[in-house]
């Protein structure tokens, strides 16, 4: 734990009394009272989420754009000004890098890249090596925190916090501006299903932010990586090293809209379509039990005769419905709304059926 | 946090707790690892008359996050099994020492009680 990296608001978790954790190679707070507690705020109110340990990745000059548009499977050139768009970065076997968010912060001549933690290094080696048409690319993780603003309240608390209409925002758009006099850019995304967005903000101001909103009459509540990682389950969003990975096609994943193919070329792009052109054999799907028990990642999906279809990518306990709910890859015969599958749990058939996703509307 | 340590009862490494009245045994979890799971929304028990061994799995809690293994303090015969927790097993969290009790054990042989931690070697291990 002692070697493990900290963010900006490491000593704010500890005053908060957070649980600490060792999350891709950061010391991240997975609980500060209640995973409960902290899952319905976010869910009826507004949950505030350290998510400073994401990695920043820019890309500027004139060819940022057609660079990115080789990395990517997204069509970065339907982005203007100020709009972002989740895309994938496909390594070159079809299978994935990493999946990330695009923000475009001037048309062809800057974009902020928003990775995952754990894959930043790789991902960033991975573009430098990958980088077609010589964009300037420049890692600025350790520049930002982030902090994650998500639930009914969390546009309210933002308009009371920034001197500009959050709540004006379309979905998917980005805003720069200036927070206590440190830089902040303003993203009106998120990984909860709720409405809110995602401040990058100068890291020396990043405390500051936090301090900030904290004590805003509102009352938001601070929300660890335990109940972070419901909430996203529970609107199947895709977690790397779960549902997707190096091995990944992103159409089994479901992940097809992100691809645009006939907008233009991109690394892999024929072993991501011959995976699609050929027929999907598998796809990822959700499911809810049957039987008592709750899924888990890497329990295994089998028929009634107990032949294995598949495998659990994620599972838990919806706090939201009160019941187990699991995300899983199976054989793409099982995967219509309605089939009957088992769930091998320490052994035991364990009767379930796939559902409609995301298990939670909004 | 202080937690409620009953200076009666036997202890596991793997907290869980053994209260033993003659040749029958009581187990559940500790307060420690109450608080330690989460609030438990699965239990997954033996069915009466089953053989446990001593330090091997018998069952397993599960909170929201995570799923944990119960490891049987003593060797012997489940002769009772806490039903009430299939349905609903809140009282693993408000009650861990008394009303979320799991299972009662007939031991075979109180031998294996020199085993087992007493209150103060395990307060010792939770600090």
């Amino acid at each position: 734990m002692s070697e493990s990296l900290k963010t900006p608001l490491y000593n704010e978790h500890l005053k908060l009394n957070a649980r600490m954790v060792d999350f891709a190679g950061w010391n991240m707070p997975i609980q500060y009272t209640n995973l409960k507690d902290e899952h319905n705020s976010t869910r009826n109110h507004v949950g505030l989420f350290d998510v400073s340990h994401m990695g920043e990745i820019r890309f500027r000059g004139p060819s940022a754009l057609p660079t990115l548009q080789w990395l990517t499977t997204n069509d970065v050139a339907k982005l203007n000004d100020g709009q972002a768009q989740y895309g994938l970065l496909p390594n070159d076997t079809g299978g994935l890098v990493d999946d990330l968010f695009i923000y475009c912060l001037k048309k062809d001549e800057d974009y902020l890249v928003c990775v995952n933690a754990s894959n930043k290094d790789k991902d960033f080696e991975w573009m430098k090596s990958n980088n077609k048409f010589n964009a300037s690319i420049h890692d600025e993780s350790s520049l930002w925190g982030q902090i994650a603003i998500q639930g009914p309240k969390a546009l309210e608390l933002c308009d009371a916090i920034f001197d500009f209409p959050v709540s004006k925002m379309n979905r998917n758009e980005i805003k720069e501006s200036e927070f206590q006099g440190y830089k902040i850019m303003v993203a009106t995304t998120g990984y909860t299903g709720e409405a809110g967005c995602e401040v990058f903000v100068a890291a020396p101001g990043t405390e500051k932010l936090w301090q900030a909103l904290l004590s805003h009459p509102l009352k938001p509540v601070p929300v660890g990586l335990g109940a972070r990682d419901i909430l996203r389950t529970e609107m199947k969003y895709s977690l790397y090293g779960h549902e997707i990975d190096d091995t990944t096609n992103p159409y089994e994943a479901g992940l097809g809209w992100a691809i645009k193919p006939t907008a233009k070329d991109f690394m892999s792009k024929n072993a991501i379509l011959a995976v699609k052109e050929k027929g999907l054999n598998r796809k990822l799907i959700g499911f809810k039990m049957k039987e008592r028990g709750i899924p888990r990642q890497g329990y295994q999906i089998k028929n009634s005769a107990g032949e294995l279809l598949g495998v659990t990518t994620s599972g838990t306990h919806s706090i939201t419905l009160d019941e187990p709910i699991g995300i899983a890859y199976v054989d793409a015969k099982f995967s219509s709304e309605g089939s009957e599958i088992y769930v091998d749990i320490r052994g035991k058939l364990t009767k379930a059926v796939v559902v409609k996703t995301p298990f939670v509307t909004k | 946090m202080a937690f409620h340590i009953p200076e009666d009862f036997y202890y596991t490494k793997d907290h869980e707790w053994a209260q033993v009245d003659e040749n029958i045994v009581t187990v559940g979890i500790t307060e420690f690892a109450q608080d330690q799971l989460g609030e438990v929304v699965y239990v997954d028990l033996p069915e009466e008359g089953q053989k446990v061994t001593q330090n091997q799995a018998f069952g397993v809690v599960e909170s929201v996050k995570a799923v944990s293994d119960l490891y049987a303090p003593v060797s012997g015969t489940v002769i009772e099994v806490n039903s009430s927790l299939i349905d609903d097993p809140s009282s693993i969290n408000d009650d861990p020492n008394n009303n979320g009790w799991l299972v009662r054990i007939e031991m075979d042989t109180e031998k294996e009680l020199a085993n087992l931690m007493r209150s103060p070697e395990y307060k010792k291990l939770i600090v």
